[in-house]
């Protein structure tokens, strides 16, 4: 089915071509390539748990790096999620086999992989434990072992009942996103109620249960059956967007839209068979009845991470999110112990752009303990969000752990304009660009 | 974007067709041009007859430019949002006109016989 469907794309690719690389070419500003520095020599051996976009990266990026370190990846994964396709395939817009392929394609033959999960961490002892009960030792240890999502937090709710009743659930893989499509074209062909809302956690991607909140209101506006619907986002405090700009942004096209926005409202659990929502809020239970409805459960560091006490003691402490610097992302009390991707416990800052600046600065770090060196990159906290506002339209929102809106290209692509150009990006570039990450080179 | 260095440049288009497709496009395209070049100093200079036959392709070219890539996006003419997106449609459409052209001029003038001598 994969196959079927990505054919004629990979053909609709090739008449792009000339086009789009001519514009982008001509279009953008390319700096000199910068140099690249002579690999370390080094016998460190170095673990990497996690063979997700920020295990990849660092893996790629390493081995360019150093010459004879042993590089080990821990991931017990056959599959890799392209995940910011997602909401793509939940918008009916890609298949699910758009975000799929397999982990070990991505990493660089000078590294083993451990096919396995980790069951623990000493750090003291420097000592990883496999599920398999192999035992890695370790000079460095980067975490980038992502985080789970914690189905079991929400009453009532299984996977396997995502494309019927009205239930649909972007975040739980891309064959659950194919079927939350299904709902949810099931859902805009009659109208209804319609649920969106976001965990009271950290979460991965904030801007994605608004962006399908726009892209579900666009799906019944084009079925022209907004008239008879009711759209309800569920805030799970006062805010819709951490950063107070983008919040007054989308407050503001949520009311052109006419979405119904819930303050403080955390979701408890489902009522699939009598199509109710259970909310926590500060008056107490609240129920809501629902024809569609986005769950996205909370969201936590893995639990080895928490096991091997790695996690901030006083900060999101239901979480466990490793306590790293924001700035280096160095572990706060093991110098040699890393953490990059969504287990990093920084303010802002679990998707895939943040990734891409994170490896790097963790890459120079590592490298320049090996060489007997102070590292001196710095993590700026950037992410960034292309917030989709309908099928055709986004805002290319980035961001700092300031709150700084950090265009890349300022007084060119408006950060809180609607435009086209950012839907192209999201659409056409940033899977090339998150691959082309993956192998080292971006 | 962190850093646009062409080598990324590269990279991102490399992952967008395959790397097999794209230097292949590269190639493909730098053949063209190279023909064109090649054509002119033959012929000292541009021949007027192809050259006209060659424009009144430029709209078709402009249009199918803009089409496919709306196409290709999920995206119509009504999500055009600012400045910057008419641009953007402004250099495909000029993209798709002026391959066009250079295209089918290359193409007359190695097909076709060569122009009378200029009077």
């Amino acid at each position: 089915m994969t196959e079927r469907t990505s054919a004629p794309r990979l053909s609709r690719r090739a008449l792009m071509g000339l086009g789009a690389g001519a514009a982008a070419l001509g279009a953008l500003p390319v700096a000199a390539p910068a140099q690249t520095p002579a690999p370390v020599k080094t016998a460190a051996r170095i673990v990497i748990l996690g063979g997700g976009a920020a295990g990849t990266a660092m893996a790629n990026r390493l081995v360019q790096r150093l010459d004879g370190a042993e590089i080990t990846v821990v991931d017990g994964r056959a599959q890799h999620w392209y995940q910011p396709g997602f909401t793509l395939i939940a918008a009916g817009l890609k298949p699910s086999g758009y975000s799929v392929s397999r982990t070990g394609e991505w990493l660089p033959s000078a590294a083993r992989w451990v096919n396995e999960g980790a069951a623990a961490i000493d750090p003291d002892a420097r000592r990883v434990t496999t599920t398999g009960g192999e035992v890695l030792e370790y000079d460095y240890l980067v975490l980038a072992c992502g985080m789970v999502l914690d189905w079991d937090a929400v009453e009532g709710f299984e996977k396997s009942q995502v494309g019927a009743n009205g239930i649909g659930a972007v975040y739980a893989g891309p064959e659950e996103a194919a079927a939350t499509w299904k709902a949810m074209d099931n859902f805009t062909d009659k109208g209804g109620i319609g649920l969106f809302g976001r965990p009271a956690t950290e979460m991965k991607c904030a801007g994605a249960p608004l962006k399908y909140t726009f892209i579900t209101d666009d799906y019944l506006r084009r079925k022209e059956h907004r008239d008879t619907s009711q759209v309800i986002y569920t805030a799970h405090n006062d805010t819709l967007f951490s950063v107070p700009i983008v919040n007054e942004k989308v407050k503001l096209l949520f009311r052109e839209r006419g979405v119904d926005t819930r303050w403080h409202h955390v979701l408890r659990g489902v009522d699939a068979g009598a199509r109710q929502a259970h909310y926590d809020t500060p008056e107490g239970r609240k129920v809501l009845d629902f024809d569609f409805i986005n769950v996205i459960p909370p969201m936590r560091a893995p639990q080895v991470i928490r096991d091997a006490g790695l996690s901030w003691a006083d900060r999101w402490v239901d979480q466990g999110w490793a306590e790293v610097d924001p700035e280096t992302l160095r572990h706060r009390r093991y110098a040699n112990i890393f953490a990059v991707g969504d287990v990093a416990g920084v303010p802002k800052g679990k998707t895939a752009a943040s990734v891409k600046w994170q490896v790097p600065v963790v890459e120079d770090h590592l490298v320049a303990d090996i060489n007997g060196r102070a590292g001196t990159a710095v993590y700026n906290g950037y992410t960034s969000c292309p917030m989709i506002t309908r099928i055709g339209r986004a805002m290319l929102v980035e961001f700092d752990y300031e709150n700084n809106l950090t265009p890349s290209f300022p007084g060119v692509i408006s950060p809180l304009e609607e435009l086209w150009i950012s839907w192209l990006m999201k659409e056409i570039a940033l899977k090339p660009t998150y691959n082309a990450m993956l192998r080292g080179l971006a | 974007m962190k850093e646009l260095t062409l080598a990324t440049l590269i990279a991102v288009f490399e992952e967008i067709y395959g790397r097999g497709l794209f230097w292949s496009l590269v190639v493909i395209s730098g053949i063209i041009t190279v023909a064109f070049v090649a054509v002119l100093i033959r012929d000292r200079g541009i021949a007027s007859r192809w050259l006209v036959r060659a424009e009144i392709t430029a709209p078709l070219g402009a249009v199918a430019a803009v089409w496919f890539v709306l196409w290709f996006t999920n995206s119509h003419l009504a999500d055009i949002g600012g400045p910057i997106d008419w641009i953007v449609i402004a250099w495909i459409a000029l993209a798709g006109g002026g391959g066009l052209t250079l295209l089918s001029y290359t193409a007359q003038a190695i097909l076709g016989h060569a122009p009378r001598a200029k009077t």
